[in-house]
This record gives structure tokens, C-alpha cells and sequence, in this order.
């Protein structure tokens, strides 16, 4: 999840009600399965593809992008909006005589699955969101494209480098199947808690640097009537943030690699994960939660956020770009890294940071140079600036912003703690790599948060998915050193 | 039948029937061939596996739980539903009692008849960001607000009404109950109108309560109503799928929480459709929904059937 906007989802579904009784006055008393069914249905299709529009390759077009020809583009329009993906096509156009056609959705399954399954899937798609289609399972399906041609293609800004060479080391890793990059993690995203330094000054907080100052600031809002921590309950996924964190931090860059690798002690029988239960059930059990955060979707509980209800929040880095609009002009958005336990393996500075927001080409897309080609500017610093104006947020390419460009306070943030974490970044890839263990891990964290279960019983259920995991032979494929 | 007409009725009739086939009998077809294969959804690449997704099937907790919960609706949703619109209808139509002694509704029934059918107006997606203001789990929902206001609940602890495994079901039915009930109002006011009053009258002259009316009249000569309304009901309760997906808390998509107490077969089943990628596993699911709604549609239509009063 690379960025989110999941407040939408299931009203794909609306329009069937209407055909449900429509029919049911027919009689057709079994329609409800019947509307599922044809869902279920492929719309069949052949599986070859049509390479085709290749034009003359040089120097500076190396995939031979051809003139005149149309390139399909669809981007998931959450988060970090869609305007910047329409300055990129535009310039794709004026440089290279190449027009887009441009979709910006929320509905990427919905509108994309019927595509990949019918053979004639879009040339370039940012599959993002919580409506992507997950990558492991499009891989799986032979439907993308290795992109080593386009990482070994020469650098737009300096053609004696490969694109690969100008990137920021690691951030290609999460794109990574069985060995191949077949997704380009575009955005570099960092994870962690944020505050307003305008509240922190007001109330003379300092930023905590261990969990215990964490604390000890949770404590001091409940008693002025301000929540400690909020989080986006709705979707545990952002809890998850906190504990996993906690729990690389203690235990350091093994206590994470034994999730991802589905060890048979990732969390019963690991120190880190005991010690990252206890201490996140303490702030529940202590009432430093916002009240009601349990139950708040990702824009309600950020909103209370910028209202002040909270001292606290966890999330990504797409967080000042979705809130632009509810944050007051004056509230000075800072990111945080997660406060270590006492006796963390890893230091305060080091962060989550990795890149997310997936752009995928279709080994099927019709128009592959384009696409290639369209991905290799993406690397360049010119569209990489443009990013980063248009979606407040940084790409994964080396220095890729302008100097001359001034970013938001919280963007400025998350480039100072990425300077100041240098090599001491970790990023979990179970995420991407088994989508149902997430779910089940999630919905152990929202039992916890819920004070439903404690830290022992949360523990028993994480390591339950995960052996649950490790028995599915399609899992062995995946394993990090 | 003249020569030729057999051909001209057939003529016509082919290209419904070819249209339903095309549409509707061959999907199904297709699910029950995908049923039996690993198919992950996103390609036509895929091997035969039998029968083991329906094995995987009911040894599948979450998916046997999500059932459980669309019996749950399908006992609860319709008699709710059907009592209150039949409580209401006949209060409307016939619970006053005029001074000059016929049978009529209670004063504005008309009014109060537009006001019961106004939920009927709103759609599903409307309805489930109504009733998430209404069930937010802070002070600023409508529930939390004012129970916070009374001094019933405690600010620092709001009732996170989505979020209780015991709680979450009927808060959704209530939201079912809230949209059903004005439009089955309406079509037993339409049965109740047809309802010849004289019928009442002679009633009425031989002493009889309005319980005794509502029980001995009214309900008998509405049957095909209420047949009618359960089955609709049915429909809705093995459906769930908008509210549970739009309002309860993330099970990694589609809805479906706390920890799935509020999953239904349709949350299930899309989740390993699309998201886990489990399609051939789904086509599984929702061949099972299908057999089980069939079963349903049977024995519903088989245990209201009655003898039909004309009159």
C-alpha cells in the first residue's frame, strides 16, 4: 500500500441492487449468487500479445518509441492526486509526438482485471491503492514485464549512467519477484509518526527521542484533554506501522527479516515482538488513545489530527499531500521517527523508508517502446521535480528534486530524517509478498488495539498466519537475506 | 395456429432466450469450470485441482462464519422488517377509529405515509456514508454524540459501534430495517386498500378488536404480500454486500470486521477474488451461494404457500 484512499470502496457495487429487484420481480429468486457468478466469469480472450508500434531506437530514444503512436496510461488517483502523471503526459507529448490516453481511478481491480484477463491490459499503470491489484498475484499470472531493459537503459540526465545507478539504493528491492524487478516503486515513502510543531512549541513538547518520552507526552496531552496517539482504526494497517516498527527497532534488521521470511519464531518466541505488544498495549491500556480512533477511517481520525485531538499519528509520507486541505495554514506538519523501546537494536534515527506507489508495464501492453520509454523519463530529474511540486512527496532518484524547488514542511521533514537515518533504513516486504497474512495480522492488531486480546493471545495470532503462510507451497518462492 | 406463426412467435423469442443464455446461464457455467481450477484471476493460465476448493471450502472458518452471519440476516432482516411495515400499514389504513364509526387510518396518515418512505429514495452508497455518521466511533457521531451529551457514555470511551464483534451485525440490520421498512409499508397499504371495506364494517358491527381485525382479516387477505416481501427480503439478506464492504472496518479489503464478526459469503468471496487472488477458490463460493440460495428460494416459496382467498 503505497499510498491509500480507502475511504471508497464497495460502491462498485451499488448498481446491482437496482438490477436485483428488477429481476427478482421476474421471479429470479436466485439472483444475488447469479450477479456474483457473472462477476466471477472471465470475459475469456486470447493470451497474445501485440508488441507492436516500434518505431527506430537511437540515442536518445533507446526502446524506439514510436512517433504518432498512442500510449495508455492509468494511475492511481489517491493520495498523491493525478495531476502529476497529466504534466508528464503532456511533456510525453510535446517531446516526443506520442499522446496518452489518460485514466485516474480508484477502481484499479475493478477497471484493470477484466483488461489483464482479456490480453489487452493498459501500457503503463501506477497499481496502487486499496483496490490494486496486488503484485505477486499479477505476477504470478505472467503479466509483467521484466523492467531490466529499462533499469540498464541509459540515464535521461546523464546518458553514461544506467538508470539503475541513479537511484537510491534499495528502493527497487519491494518491486522485486523471485529475483526480477517486474514493479517500479516509484515514490520514496517514509514511515513513522508525525506531530504539529505548532502544538509541540505551544505546549513545549520536545519531539520524544526514546518510547519512554513518548510516554511520558501521551500522558501529559490526556491530562489537558488531548488524545496521545491516534490512529486510522479503520484500517489496522497504519497500527501496524507502530508494532512492526517497534519491533525492527528492538530487535533489529533479523526480528524483521523473521516475519518476511515466515520464520517459525517471527513473533512467539521473539523478545522484540513480545516487547512491542506490551509497550503499544500499554498506551491503550493507559487511555492514551484518541477517543473513538478504533473505529475512524484514515481521513476522519488524520482530520481530528490536524484539529489538535491528538498529539500523535502514524502514517506514511502521503500524509501532507492527503491532507493538504484540512490542515490549517500555521500547524507545521513533522515527521518522527518511531521512538525506540529501551535497548533497541536499532538507533532513534533509523527509519522505514522505502519506496511504494508501484508502476507496472503489462508484458502484454500494446504499445511496449512507448511505455519503456515513458518509464525511462520518469527517472529523469526534470519529471522527477515535477513530482515532487505537484504531489508533495519525493521520488526514488538520487537528489531528485530541483534545489531550487521549496517543499512543503512536512516533505522538508521526511528529507532531513532520511539524511539523518543514512544507512540505518528497514523495510518489511511481507506486505507485498503475502497479502493474506497481512489481512491476518491486521485483524490481530485491531483485537489488540480494541483491548480485546492481549500482547500473549496477539502474538499466538501473528505467528498463527504465519505458519499458516509457510504451509502454502506458492510461499517458498519469496525469501530475503 | 395460422401456418407460419409458430415461426414468427419463435422468431421473437430467440433472441431473449439467446441473450440469456449468453449472459446469465453461461457465467454460471463458467464459475462452475473455474470452481474446480487454481485460476488466479488475472490470466487464462490455470490447472485443474478437482474438488479441493470445495474441500478448502469447509474446512474455511472464515468463509463457514460468514455464513452463519447471512442466516443471521436472513432470520432477522425479514420478520423485523415485515412486522414493523405491517404494524405501520395497518395503523395507517385501518388503526383509527373515526367517530362516525368506519374504518379508516390514524390522523395524517397520508403525511406519515410519504415521511416512511423516504428512506426507500436514498441509495445503498448514500445510506452507508449516512449511517457511518451516524455509528462514528468519537463524539462526533450522531449515537456517541448525544449519548456523550446525556452523560451515558464516557467521552474517553465512545461506543465504537462498528468495531464490537457483538454489535456490529445489528447495527448493520438496523440500517436494512431503517431503508425496508417504509417501502414494504407501502406495498401493504397498496394490499390493505384493496382490502374491500365492507369487509371491515361487518367486522367491526360484530364486535371485533383491532387485534382481532388485524389477525383474522387483514393478514390472511395480505398473505401474497408478505410472501412477496420475504422473498425480496431474502434477496437482501443474502446479499449485505454494500453496507458490509462501505461500512465496517477493513479486513484487508472489502469489509467485513472486527476481525470478520461481520463478514458476509459476498465479502468473502470478492476478497479471495481479487484480492488475495484466489479466484478459482471464489468461483467456489460463489457456486456454494448459489446452491444455498436455491435451497433457500425452494423451501421460502414451499413454506408460505397457502390457499389463496379471493375475494
Amino acid at each position: 500500500m503505497g499510498s491509500t484512499s480507502e475511504g471508497d470502496h464497495g460502491f462498485a457495487g451499488v448498481g446491482r441492487r437496482a438490477l436485483i429487484k428488477r429481476s427478482a420481480a421476474l421471479g429470479l429468486v436466485s439472483v444475488p449468487a447469479m450477479s456474483f457468478l457473472s462477476a466471477c466469469a472471465s470475459g475469456g480472450g486470447d493470451d497474445t500479445g501485440a508488441g507492436t508500434a516500434e518505431g527506430k531506437t537511437s540515442k536518445g530514444n533507446p526502446f524506439g518509441a514510436k512517433k504518432g503512436s498512442k500510449l495508455d496510461v492509468v494511475v492511481f488517483k489517491g493520495g498523491y492526486g493525478d495531476d502529476y502523471a497529466r504534466a508528464w503526459e503532456a511533456d510525453f507529448g510535446k517531446k516526443l509526438g506520442i499522446t496518452s490516453s489518460h485514466t485516474g481511478t480508484q477502481e484499479i481491480t475493478g477497471k484493470l482485471q477484466p483488461r489483464f484477463n482479456a490480453g489487452n491490459p493498459p501500457d503503463i499503470v501506477d497499481d496502487s491503492g486499496a483496490q490494486k491489484i496486488n503484485i505477486d498475484v499479477l505476477y504470478k499470472n505472467g503479466q509483467l514485464l521484466d523492467l531490466a531493459e529499462v533499469l540498464d537503459a541509459p540515464s535521461v540526465d546523464d546518458p553514461a549512467r544506467k538508470v539503475r545507478d541513479t537511484l537510491i539504493p534499495g528502493t527497487l528491492d519491494p518491486g522485486m519477484q523471485e529475483g526480477k524487478i517486474v514493479a517500479l516503486n516509484y515514490i520514496y515513502t517514509v514511515w513513522g509518526l508525525w506531530y504539529s510543531g505548532k502544538l509541540f512549541e505551544e505546549k513545549g513538547w520536545q519531539p520524544p527521542k526514546t518510547w519512554d518520552d513518548f510516554l511520558a507526552i501521551c500522558k501529559d496531552a490526556k491530562s489537558q484533554g488531548i488524545g496521545g496517539l491516534a490512529h486510522q482504526g479503520k484500517y489496522p494497517y497504519y497500527i501496524n506501522v507502530a508494532l512492526m516498527d517497534l519491533i525492527a527497532k528492538k530487535g533489529g534488521l533479523d526480528a524483521m527479516k523473521a516475519i518476511d521470511n515466515l520464520d517459525p519464531k517471527a513473533f512467539v518466541g521473539s523478545d522484540a515482538a513480545q516487547a512491542a505488544a506490551e509497550a503499544v498495549y500499554e498506551v491503550v491500556e493507559k487511555g492514551y488513545l484518541m477517543p473513538g480512533t478504533n473505529g475512524l477511517s484514515h481521513t476522519e481520525s488524520q482530520t481530528r489530527w490536524n484539529q489538535y485531538k491528538a498529539a500523535f499519528i502514524t502514517c506514511g509520507s502521503w500524509l501532507e499531500n492527503e491532507q493538504l486541505k484540512q490542515t490549517p495554514p500555521d500547524f507545521d506538519m513533522k515527521f518522527l521517527p518511531m521512538p525506540p523501546l529501551s535497548g533497541s537494536a536499532l538507533p532513534f534515527e533509523a527509519i522505514r523508508a522505502g519506496s511504494g506507489e508501484p508502476f507496472v508495464i503489462p508484458s502484454k501492453a500494446g504499445n511496449l517502446p512507448a511505455a519503456k520509454e515513458f518509464m525511462r523519463r520518469m527517472l529523469s530529474k526534470e519529471w522527477s521535480t515535477l513530482f515532487a511540486k505537484q504531489a508533495n512527496s519525493l521520488t526514488i532518484l538520487k537528489d531528485g528534486v530541483d534545489p531550487g524547488v521549496r517543499l512543503r514542511p512536512g516533505t522538508q521533514s521526511t528529507v532531513e530524517a532520511s539524511k539523518a537515518a543514512g544507512d540505518h533504513t528497514f523495510r518489511y516486504l511481507y506486505t507485498e509478498w503475502y497479502g493474506e497474512m497481512g489481512t491476518a495480522l491486521e485483524a490481530a492488531s485491531n483485537e489488540l488495539m480494541a483491548r480485546r486480546i492481549q500482547p500473549k493471545e496477539w502474538l499466538k495470532r501473528c505467528q498463527a498466519a504465519v505458519d499458516k503462510q509457510a504451509k502454502d507451497p506458492a510461499s517458498k518462492k519469496n525469501h530475503r537475506d | 395456429m395460422r401456418k407460419g406463426q409458430y415461426r414468427f412467435v419463435t422468431g421473437f423469442l430467440l433472441v431473449p432466450v439467446a441473450l440469456y443464455l449468453i449472459f446469465v446461464i453461461w457465467p454460471y457455467i463458467q464459475t462452475i469450470g473455474y470452481s474446480l481450477t487454481d485460476w488466479k484471476g488475472q490470466s487464462q493460465t490455470f490447472r485443474f485441482v478437482g474438488l479441493d476448493n470445495y474441500r478448502a471450502l469447509f474446512q474455511d472458518d472464515i468463509f463457514l462464519e460468514a455464513v452463519w452471519h447471512n442466516i443471521l440476516f436472513l432470520i432477522f432482516i425479514p420478520v423485523i422488517t415485515i412486522l414493523l411495515a405491517l404494524f405501520f400499514a395497518f395503523m395507517l389504513n385501518a388503526g383509527g377509529r373515526s367517530r362516525a364509526g368506519g374504518v379508516r387510518g390514524v390522523e395524517g396518515a397520508a403525511f406519515y405515509k410519504i415521511l416512511y418512505f423516504f428512506p426507500q429514495v436514498l441509495s445503498l452508497a448514500i445510506l452507508a456514508v449516512l449511517f457511518n455518521a451516524v455509528y462514528r466511533s468519537d463524539g462526533g457521531g450522531l449515537l456517541n454524540g448525544l449519548l456523550i451529551k446525556t452523560g451515558l457514555v464516557d467521552a474517553d470511551n465512545p461506543v465504537e459501534w462498528l468495531n464490537e464483534p457483538n454489535m456490529v451485525l445489528w447495527a448493520l440490520m438496523v440500517v436494512v430495517v431503517w431503508h425496508g421498512v417504509g417501502f414494504y409499508l407501502v406495498l401493504f397499504s397498496a394490499a390493505m386498500q384493496s382490502i374491500p371495506r365492507d369487509i371491515y364494517e361487518a367486522a367491526l358491527i360484530d364486535g371485533a378488536s383491532r387485534n382481532q381485525s388485524f389477525f383474522r382479516i387483514t393478514l390472511p387477505l395480505l398473505w401474497d404480500s408478505v410472501q412477496t416481501a420475504w422473498v425480496y427480503l431474502g434477496i437482501v439478506a443474502m446479499d449485505m454486500f454494500v453496507l458490509v464492504s462501505a461500512m465496517t472496518q477493513n479486513m484487508g479489503a472489502y469489509g467485513g470486521g472486527p476481525d470478520h464478526h461481520s463478514d458476509v459469503m459476498s465479502t468473502v468471496m470478492m476478497r479471495n477474488f481479487l484480492y488475495y487472488g484466489k479466484s478459482g477458490y471464489a468461483c467456489a463460493m460463489g457456486v456454494v451461494m448459489l446452491l444455498l440460495t436455491l435451497v433457500l428460494s425452494v423451501v421460502t416459496l414451499r413454506a408460505t404457500r397457502r390457499e389463496r382467498i379471493e375475494f
